[in-house]
């Protein structure tokens, strides 16, 4: 029998709230999550708060593979979150991470995990402040399941809403459109293609901050998680009622990306990214933006995009042969094509 | 692609085009036969520009559209049963049946595997002894040499736990039907670029030789496709009708022999059932004896009674360029790729589904 001492991999002891539980908070979690608010490891974080408004966002990961080039489902769990916030136009404070891990797997996975979450944190400038963890049979999840909770306020530079977008505005993406999705897939699947596609895999709200402080004329942001750039411009389009017109030339897709899509038959335009956003704003200061964006290191290709037209819901892109397409949203998940 | 020489012989096409249809006083009508290259067509916006001067109608080349009814039934059955692990192309999985589709039975607790190759489900088949995989066996010429490699492989490796419901079909009689139809208004053929690179040009050299209309195998980039449609409007004004090889560069007289003989070695042609053409013969393939051990239809023999399309579902008639999907009655009302009627609207080479998706304004 393993001895439990020595055990190097997840046992159901370890979520039964014991010693083992205890042991697991006190030497994996506590020296990478460190601070204040959880080192008390009370029932409850408490925090100071400020006025104006708060915000709070919640979302699961269940990533596979769990580690893939660019990242991993810490990272993601992390940037997921705070992403969510700052393209709500708040600034993230604080996580809070749920983990429920499979019974047998691997400590050291799981080490790297909460190292890559830590490391975020410092990146993304939040506190995780609380957390769970349960351990559940074999088979019963796979491998790990992390849910993060985040909360921060509301920047009161920030006037983000559907009611604000009107023809004439621009949107604005930062850099290209495809690689987190592609990364996971090709990982999943092992293709033997000679590039690495690395996920974009990273927090933005320093960045979203910057911008909503510098630029009084965006009025919208999203993040292009899953379903892409497409799903997420018609929902848009939709909430909004107005159509939207892309120029294909304009949308920035690595050419490695797009040479392996075309191989698949995949559209970057509707795989996931987990570090680009889109940006809507008056048509005045879209240049202004666009510079300043690119003096960032995340966002060296962002480009405007497109426009917005009075309308009802379309959303139209203008091939690079100059046809014109309808863009819709993702239907079930994007899988190569058989022939 | 190369957008500047793109748009260059856009704008040469178009004068082409225009010129055509002036001499011609009527509007040109051409077919691409297969289903990625009415998805590139539709993507690029290639259609919309065009449509002043000709029609591009779509053809049987989508191979999961064109699977019969009851053989979309024989999969679901399999994957009802205890022991069965599917393994199939991710295109097949929404494709409805007539009272399910693999991603319901994968819900209800079937065993459904995506995978990316026959090789895969192989592996798949020798990490789980303990299961019986049957991979879907749905393509044309340019599926069926890898599944025949694997089936090879698993023999030589005494796999006993791997086998193939084969629902292949090829292309060249398929084509012989559509062209005996006294119906069919079709001056060209864009010839389908992967199934060329298997069997060669020379084998659809009857469309020109036999039916007087012209054909142009092309590649899949709107400049290939570009070319291919040059070529062909060339051919009809001279009243010419030749089968030309535009995809030289993949696309040789006689195709990959070693594909054909992998083929050979595993497969012979029989009749199969299109989905809305019906019996055609020798448009299918079968196991040989050497490899009946790995035929899943006679593995499992279940008893799938005959089905027939949903009433109201015109995919056949798309098929056979008869009408094209925004024609048909379903289309975008009832049948959509969120809830689709005919694997037209869910596969990713379907006509009805590049329409919806890719359609212009």
């Amino acid at each position: 029998m393993t001895s439990q001492k020595n055990s190097d991999i997840i046992l159901i002891s370890h979520g039964d709230g014991g010693l083992l539980t205890h042991q697991l908070l006190e030497k994996y979690f506590l020296p990478c999550f460190n601070n204040t608010l959880l080192e008390g490891l009370t029932d409850a974080a408490s925090f100071p708060v400020r006025q104006g408004k708060m915000a709070i966002t919640t979302d699961s990961f269940v990533v596979d593979p769990i580690f893939f080039p660019g990242g991993d489902i810490g990272k993601l769990a992390v940037c997921g979150t705070v992403n969510d916030l700052a393209v709500s136009g708040a600034k993230p404070l604080y996580l809070t991470a749920s983990f429920i891990i499979e019974e047998g797997f691997p400590i050291a996975d799981l080490e790297r995990i909460i190292a890559s979450m830590a490391q975020t944190c410092r990146e993304a400038d939040v506190m995780i402040v609380a957390g769970d963890t349960k351990v559940v049979g074999r088979t019963q999840a796979d491998k790990i399941f992390i849910t993060t909770t985040g909360i921060g306020y509301m920047l009161l530079e920030a006037d983000l809403g559907y009611n604000r977008i009107e023809p004439g505005d621009v949107i604005i993406v930062n850099g290209p459109m495809g690689n987190h999705g592609l990364s996971i897939l090709l990982e999943r699947q092992s293709f033997s293609f000679d590039t690495k596609v690395l996920s974009d895999c990273t927090p933005l709200n320093m960045l979203t901050e910057k911008l909503l402080e510098r630029f009084k004329g965006i009025k919208f942001m999203r993040d292009l998680t899953r379903g892409g750039l497409s799903t997420c411009i018609k929902e848009i389009a939709l909430s909004a009622g107005v159509d939207i017109r892309l120029n294909e030339s304009n949308i920035p897709i690595d050419d490695y990306v797009k040479g392996i899509t075309e191989t698949l038959g995949l559209d970057p335009l509707y795989l996931a990214n987990e570090g680009k956003f889109l940006l809507i704003a008056s048509g005045e200061e879209a240049d202004s933006i666009l510079e300043y964006l690119r003096e960032d290191l995340c966002a060296q290709q962002s480009d405007i995009i497109g426009h917005v037209e009075t309308g009802k819901g379309n959303v139209y892109l203008k091939t690079t042969l100059g046809g014109t397409r309808r863009l819709t949203m993702l239907t079930g998940a994007p899988l190569p094509r058989i022939c | 692609m190369n957008i500047e020489l793109s748009k260059k012989l856009l704008d040469q096409l178009i004068k082409l085009s225009g010129s055509v249809s002036d001499k011609l006083d009527r509007q040109i009508t051409l077919m691409e036969v297969c289903g990625t290259h009415t998805t590139a067509i539709s993507k690029s916006g290639l259609r919309g520009l065009l449509s002043p001067y000709m029609e591009l109608l779509s053809g049987p080349g989508c191979p999961v559209c064109v699977t019969d009814q009851t053989d979309i039934d024989r999969m679901l059955a399999f994957a009802r049963l205890p022991g069965v692990v599917i393994a199939s192309f991710g295109d097949m999985i929404r494709v409805p049946g007539t009272h399910a589709s693999l991603e319901v039975e994968r819900a209800r607790g079937a065993r459904i595997e995506i995978c990316y190759s026959p090789h895969e489900a192989l592996s798949y088949a020798v990490q789980h002894i303990d299961k019986e995989i049957v991979f879907l066996g749905v393509g044309f010429e340019t599926t069926a040499p890898a599944v025949a490699l694997s089936v090879m492989e698993a023999k030589a490796l005494g796999i006993i736990n791997y086998s193939v419901l084969s629902v292949h079909k090829l292309v060249p009689p398929a084509m012989k039907v559509l062209l005996a139809d006294p119906e069919l208004n079709v001056d060209g053929f864009i010839l389908p670029g992967h199934v060329s690179v298997i069997t060669g040009r020379k084998v659809f050299d009857f469309i020109a030789s036999e039916y007087g209309i012209p054909a142009v195998i092309a590649g899949f980039e709107p400049i290939d496709i570009m070319e291919a449609i040059s070529l062909l409007l060339k051919q009809i004004v001279d009243k010419k009708a030749e089968t030309i090889n535009g995809y030289t560069r993949l696309v040789s007289e006689e195709g990959n022999i070693r594909a054909k003989n992998a083929i050979e070695e595993v497969f012979e042609p029989e009749d199969a059932s299109w989905r809305g053409f019906g019996l055609i013969p020798e448009s299918g393939l079968v196991f040989k004896k050497a490899y009946a051990g790995f035929d899943a239809a006679a593995r499992f023999p279940v008893e799938v009674p005959y089905a027939s399309p949903p009433e109201g579902c015109s995919c056949g008639e798309v098929l056979k360029g008869k009408i094209k999907p925004d024609q048909c009655p379903l289309f975008s009302i009832v049948c959509t790729p969120a809830d689709p009627t005919g694997p037209c609207m869910v596969s990713s080479e379907g006509a009805c589904a590049a329409y919806f998706n890719y359609g212009d304004e």
